[in-house]
């Protein structure tokens, strides 16, 4: 029961290449393969042709790492929800079914080749200020601070942002306040994050606006393609959080 | 060759201090005068660089991914241990620290484990304090699980993203002393080689995976926490990127090599489903909490689990070890999986599978509990099988998960090499020939927050920095070295890719030198790699050119160092004639089937000394000594 469809991604030599769409044929897909085998396959059939084979980015394959980075068909990482698209199998694509591929696109996430951006804005937000100012080696028992069982999944819900930046690529303003605001929102809840709190988001917010990407107009697509599904509570924290900081 | 591991003096419990004391830091005014070269970012590479950045030297680091956040730390699951007895259920330093010798089979030093255990807790400590959501009660307090090997809860967790919680703590950390200027990263830069001078560590050569250019990047040590080396099976639960080649360097530059045949295939993961798979997903530990592991008592039963009467149900694990139950260490759990499919018992396609089943834990905690605990994994399950654990039970398999086995390090962490540091899965140091649940990230943290800035001094007090700079003419031959190695690997061009000769040498190393092995199974297998090797070098295709993102060269070169690599691993495995842990000879168990040891002539630190391209590495033995626990054949029953 296998697939056979048909690829049209984007291919780009370097980031001041013009870039175009190719088509590929993937052939003999299994239902069970995940989307970035099906990449796999497609490539080694394009090394065997002496051809250039599609760059893109992945790593743990298991949806934690962040680093795959795709718009399938228009959406970024793909047509599941909540899921990242190594973690999207061949199964929800139909037989001879034609599949759009493009890098994430946006001002602050430059293109490097083919399906491989430059997302080191990111790192760069978070050098910014995106952690508490604790040494090592100085810190209390871990048990002192008692901190309520629901601030802290509250704090758990926005930490597992995996830094992917698909909420950026899905924007229509390549906006970032999902990013930035998660982690916000993780210290918002957290004892731990309050004496740096005025710091922490105005340095956050001003590296972000610095980066190039834009502002929210809450259409709320960032959270719809979440893979972590996170939720823009995180943003309208963040904005409370900003405003807090000028009280 | 004697290998010194310095052990300090005193009783157990006070080596540390001893050490402590007797060291002597560097002044805080030339600090900043030394700098310090850190490859990898993951728990151990993250925490040492910002722990000495904090401390006041330069440090750089270097990591293949895009950034540092992305170590493969991040894909840890279940938890991470510490002796805090919280639960007051009889933990102490002592119990973890005996509970990881004997899980590590009795091949690991007392003193670095005991050093592991008494520093478990001060993790807890700084993790928390840096704003890790590790898992609360509903007092406030921290929550505990159980993990395999133990029988105290001492297992801190955050859902089922422990390793990526601590892994952001450690980013944060690292990226508090970025914008301070302490410390400059490097991301998409591969370490090719390592640069020596009169004996020295003196700095690295990496690839700018973005350009293709080789620099060299030169200081006044090198620390090395790039991982382990279980894609050598090519299938495993680590990342794609992941790979041998920073170790594999050091070793051919002279740092011993130690242990590479304790591999630790991990019971519980998703079974494999076909030939075009890249990697496969493991499944927590922590799920054997809940979870009860089960196969049909009769051969080649085609039924659906449902189907399947309790009576006619093998629970193998509760039946063949009474106290662990379930929670069996993973090298006895993932043989006795072996065995049952062996048996013709196997479940799902190929017959490669077994049931790990939570409908006893549905029926007495509730869904909603159940769905707390293991959402995430149970979502991950989903998304590849297409199949619902709440409906029916789980299939897992053993894959490839973690190596004990590293670079040899004494008490300091430091190589064979002066001024060569190995942190994390990269050393052999603490987990001897298996490693419990949650004591990687106890380790990996342990090593970079910890032991390292504690003990670098003790190098760095003995050399002048900065005593060699980047257009020094051996880093530039270093450097040029590397580059031609490259042009090598590019003007092959045969015919198959780099991903062709990794699935081949998986092939041979899991059917070779796997869950068990033989002298004829490995003796096949060295008779194999060299001929594969060969045929690599004169056959592989590397498309594109060397000076641009180029994912296939990145490969290839990755690939080109497993294929040295593998013929150590089966050298170790064929000396080691005894089975322990993770490293089981089929001729060397017990009656029942368990490894057997043999202290009396195998009781040593087996690190290997490279001889030159298709040379034989000799063998050195550092014995093990243990003052103070009794060795014994370890039982789980």
């Amino acid at each position: 029961m296998s697939m056979n469809l048909e690829l049209r991604v984007w291919r780009q030599k370097n980031p001041h290449a013009k870039g175009y769409f190719v088509s590929y044929q993937a052939k003999n897909i299994s239902p069970d393969m995940s989307f970035l085998e099906m990449l796999d396959v497609v490539n080694e059939d394009l090394i065997s042709n002496n051809q250039d084979p599609i760059a893109f980015e992945s790593d743990c394959r298991e949806g934690i790492c962040g680093a795959c980075a795709l718009v399938i068909n228009g959406v970024a990482h793909g047509p599941e929800r909540g899921t990242t698209a190594c973690q999207l199998h061949m199964r929800h694509f139909n037989d001879g079914e034609t599949i759009v591929v493009e890098p994430w696109r946006a001002k602050a996430f430059a293109p490097i080749k083919d399906l491989v951006a430059d997302r080191s804005a990111f790192d760069r937000i978070m050098q910014a200020g995106g952690f508490v100012s604790v040494n090592t080696g100085s810190a209390p028992d871990a048990n002192t601070v008692l901190i309520s069982k629901t601030y802290a999944d509250l704090a758990f819900d926005a930490a597992a942002c995996i830094g992917c930046g698909a909420c950026v690529a899905a924007c229509k303003n390549a906006s970032a306040m999902l990013f930035v605001g998660a982690k916000v929102s993780q210290y918002a809840h957290l004892p731990q994050g309050q004496p740096e709190h005025k710091f922490r988001v105005q340095a956050m917010v001003m590296k972000m606006d610095e980066e190039g990407f834009g502002s929210c107009t809450n259409t709320q697509e960032c959270e719809a393609v979440c893979p972590k599904q996170i939720s823009t509570r995180v943003i309208t924290e963040l904005n409370r959080e900003f405003l807090r900081t000028y009280l | 060759m004697i290998l010194d591991a310095k052990i300090p003096s005193g009783p157990l419990p006070d080596k540390w201090n001893n050490y402590k004391n007797a060291s002597k830091p560097i002044n805080p005014a030339n600090k900043r005068k030394y700098h310090i070269i850190v490859v990898g970012t993951g728990l151990a590479g993250a925490s040492a660089a910002a722990s000495l950045g904090e401390l006041g030297f330069r440090v750089s680091t270097f990591c293949f991914q895009d950034s540092p956040r992305r170590a493969h730390s991040i894909a840890a699951q279940g938890g991470i241990n510490a002796a805090k007895n919280y639960r007051n259920d009889g933990d102490s330093v002592h119990r973890l620290f005996y509970d990881t010798i004997k899980g590590g089979d009795f091949r690991a030093r007392e003193a670095n484990v005991y050093r592991l255990a008494q520093l478990s807790g001060n993790i807890i400590d700084q993790c928390v304090a840096q704003g890790v959501p590790f898992a609360r009660e509903y007092g406030g307090l921290l929550d505990n699980r159980s993990f395999g090997g133990s029988l105290v809860s001492r297992t801190f967790y955050a859902r089922g993203q422990t390793g990526q919680q601590l892994m952001l703590g450690a980013y944060g950390a690292l990226n508090r002393q970025i914008a301070a200027g302490n410390v400059k990263s490097h991301p998409r830069s591969e370490m090719q080689d390592l640069i020596m001078v009169d004996g020295h560590a003196k700095g690295i050569v990496v690839r700018n995976l973005v350009t293709g250019v080789m620099t060299a990047h030169t200081g006044d040590a090198v620390v090395l926490a790039t991982g382990g080396y279980g894609p050598v099976f090519y299938l495993s639960t680590n990342a794609v990127g992941c790979n041998v080649t920073a170790t594999y360097r050091a070793f051919k530059q002279g740092a011993l090599f130690a242990n590479p045949c304790y591999t630790q295939i991990h019971p519980t993961c998703i079974p494999q489903h076909g030939n075009h798979q890249s990697k496969l997903t493991l499944m927590s530990e922590s799920l054997r909490n809940d979870g009860r592991v089960w196969v049909p008592k009769q051969k080649d039963d085609k039924r659906s689990p449902q189907q399947i009467p309790e009576a006619e149900r093998d629970y193998y694990l509760e039946r063949k070890y009474p106290s662990y139950g379930n929670l069996a260490p993973r090298d006895i759990a993932s043989r006795a999986a072996k065995l049952v499919c062996d048996e013709g018992r196997g479940v799902g396609p190929g017959g490669r599978g077994v049931f790990l089943d939570f409908s006893d834990a549905i029926t007495r905690l509730g869904k909603d509990v159940i769905f707390a605990r293991y959402s995430n994994l149970f979502h991950m399950y989903q998304k590849i099988t297409a199949e619902d654990p709440f409906e029916v039970p789980m299939r897992i398999y053993p894959a490839s998960h973690y190596t004990m086995g590293g670079l040899w390090v004494d008490y300091e962490l430091m190589s064979t090499i002066p001024g060569l540091f190995v942190l994390g899965e990269a050393n052999f140091s603490d987990h001897g020939a298996n490693r419990l649940g949650a004591s990687a990230l106890m380790q990996g943290l342990a090593d970079g927050y910890f032991v390292l800035p504690n003990t670098i001094s003790g190098y760095l007090n003995q050399i002048k920095p900065n005593s060699i700079k980047d257009n020094d003419s051996k880093c530039k031959q270093t450097a040029i070295d590397a580059a031609d190695y490259v042009h090598r690997l590019m003007s092959i061009q045969g015919r198959h890719s780099p991903d062709f000769f990794h699935r081949e040498l998986g092939k041979i190393m899991w059917n070779d030198c796997g869950m068990t092995r033989t002298e004829k199974s490995l003796q096949n297998a060295l008779a194999q790699i060299p001929q594969l090797r060969d045929q690599f070098w004169k056959d592989v295709r590397v498309t594109g050119t060397d000076l641009e993102m180029n994912p296939v060269l990145e490969k290839a070169l990755r690939v080109a160092d497993f294929l040295e690599f593998a013929e150590l691993l089966c050298h170790d495995a064929l000396q080691r004639r005894e089975s322990c842990g993770g490293h089981f000879r089929e001729e060397f168990q017990t009656e029942d089937g368990e490894a057997k040891r043999n202290d009396d002539e195998f009781c040593y630190v087996a690190a290997w000394q490279y001889q030159g391209a298709s040379q034989k590495p000799e063998l050195h033995k550092e014995p093990l000594q243990f003052e103070n626990i009794a060795l014994a054949q370890r039982s789980y029953q």
